[in-house]
């Protein structure tokens, strides 16, 4: 298995039972990491050693190892995800480290993602948020030819852009202000600019921005961090559209009372 | 619903800060018209006193304006204390991570260091409105009418070398707090499309550079001037 290619890397992993208890950074050598292993890869192999030690293993999140779940997330020498462009942890590759590099790896660090072990935490606020945007149950009968609506291709394109978040977080760890906009804009977008996401456009961004600053979310204040780091290269613009859609809506949404006539 | 929408806007994350951007760009507005004025200094005594003048002679209507002022600048500053004291809970204290970085493609020093330049900014402001609009009071008579000399104050302030060094270290985070600050305002009222947002940014830098550069110049002029 092993080839002269192979590299032996020193980690300094955060460990930490719960979310109450103390943690620390635990030094590890991990040995025999191929440069073709993914970053998650090498976590295994080190587990490995560590249960053959029977030593507890690290505690991480990761699901689809395909860059589209999100769940993978680290920090990985202080940035989210290690930093690269465009890259979830799962789909960093061993080949950008050389033999005899110190790699610290740490949780994801939020108010609104309290520790769960490790270098897992909670990320429930995200879906939070997500949900607070709504979804239909109504029956609406056969769905009509999709080709019947009229969307132009750019608007198409900006849609599906946004459409490309994957809830990962990477933004709000790697925002210095643990802001949650940038996900937030990603979804409230992608609906805004879809004529099947008019209608509940106004009550959505209400919804969607109270259920953030609720969760403990912080308040953006425009460094960009989150673009820079966002794996699925989510832009800021996404930020602004919804910063509109606000305005706008605060000022002009009205659902009338049950007392007024309405529903 | 919609009272509540409204209520909610003043109190929500985005509201408030749309609040802290349109306060930032009034003031960005103000100093336009205060460095302007600034420039009469190069004209000389008479125009700068008679530029005050006019200015203290709208009576009522400057109480009204410096009331405004002082309105904004509160609020601004207010609104942006309450949301960085969040900010910091909201990251998870100050011992967040052992080691972060940036990834050098979003945050700027300007952007990193905006709670500093603007404390440095209302620390500036008070000893600024002390020394100057409330310092010593001389009077001058021009084409016959008794005015306030505020030119003589204002070239007395600069003759100390001490006062002109913290004056320019408080423009330069003039220059960087609007440096940011500029741009981000824009962002925060929504205004960002890739069509235009890169001009706004250089406008912004411009406007930092100006600003900064323009006030700084100005204090150098006073000193090496002499009364
Ligand atoms: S916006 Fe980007 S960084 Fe944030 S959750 Fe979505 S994919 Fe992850
Ligand atoms: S494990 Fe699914 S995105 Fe990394």
């Amino acid at each position: 298995m092993s080839s002269n290619n192979d590299m032996t890397l020193n980690l300094k992993i955060w460990r930490q039972p719960n979310g109450a208890a103390e943690g620390k950074l635990v030094d590890y050598r991990a040995e025999h990491v191929s440069p073709d292993m993914s970053f998650l890869e090498m976590i295994d192999v080190l587990n490995d050693q560590l249960v053959k030690k029977g030593e507890d293993p690290i505690a991480f999140d990761h699901d689809c190892r395909e860059g589209i779940c999100g769940m993978c997330s680290m920090m990985i020498n202080g940035k989210a995800h290690g930093g690269y462009k465009n890259t979830t942890t799962c789909q960093v590759h061993m080949r950008l480290y050389k033999d005899g590099d110190t790699i610290i790896i740490e949780p994801f660090r939020a108010k609104a993602f309290p520790l769960v072990k490790d270098l897992v935490v909670d990320r429930k606020g995200i879906d939070k948020v997500m949900m607070a945007g709504g979804f239909i149950t109504a029956n609406t009968g056969n769905a009509q030819d999709g080709n019947a609506i009229l969307i132009p291709k750019p608007v198409a394109d900006e849609a599906m852009d946004a459409a490309a978040c994957i809830g990962c977080g990477a933004c709000v760890a790697s925002c210095p202000n643990g802001s949650g906009m940038l996900f937030m804009g990603a979804k409230i977008s992608q609906l805004a600019l879809l004529p099947q996401g008019q209608p509940e456009s106004p009550r959505r961004s209400l919804n969607m921005v109270h259920t953030h600053d609720v969760n403990g979310f912080g308040n953006c204040t425009n460094h960009a961090e989150c673009e820079a780091t966002c794996p699925k290269g989510i832009s800021i613009e996404h930020i602004a559209r919804m910063n509109r859609e606000y305005l706008k809506a605060a000022f002009t949404y009205y659902e009338k009372s049950r007392s007024e006539g309405g529903a | 619903m919609m009272a509540a929408a409204v209520n909610h806007y003043f109190g929500s994350s985005i509201g408030r800060k749309q609040m802290v951007a349109v306060t930032g760009l009034l003031l960005c507005g103000f100093l336009v018209g205060h460095l302007a004025g600034n420039f009469l200094l190069l004209v000389g005594s008479d125009a700068f006193n008679l530029y005050a003048h006019k200015l203290f002679s709208l009576g009522p209507l400057l109480y009204v304006i410096e009331a405004g002022l002082l309105g904004i600048f509160l609020l601004h500053l207010g609104l942006a204390i309450k949301l960085n004291i969040e900010n910091i809970k909201a990251r998870g204290g100050a011992k967040r991570y052992v080691v972060k970085k940036n990834t050098g493609r979003g945050s700027t020093f300007m952007s990193d260091t905006m709670p500093w330049t603007g404390l440095i900014l209302l620390v500036f402001v008070i000893l600024h409105l002390k020394n100057l609009k409330f310092g010593t009071y001389y009077t001058t008579i021009v084409d016959g009418v008794e005015m306030r000399d505020i030119y003589k104050t204002t070239m007395e302030n600069f003759q100390d070398l001490s006062t002109v060094v913290l004056y320019v270290i408080a423009m330069s985070a003039a220059a960087l707090h609007t440096a940011h600050g500029f741009a981000s305002s824009f962002q925060s009222m929504g205004w960002n499309h890739g069509k235009y947002f890169k001009n706004v940014k250089r406008i912004g830098y411009l406007y930092a550079v100006a600003v900064g550069g323009g006030f700084s110049t100005l204090a150098i002029y006073c000193f090496l001037k002499g009364v």
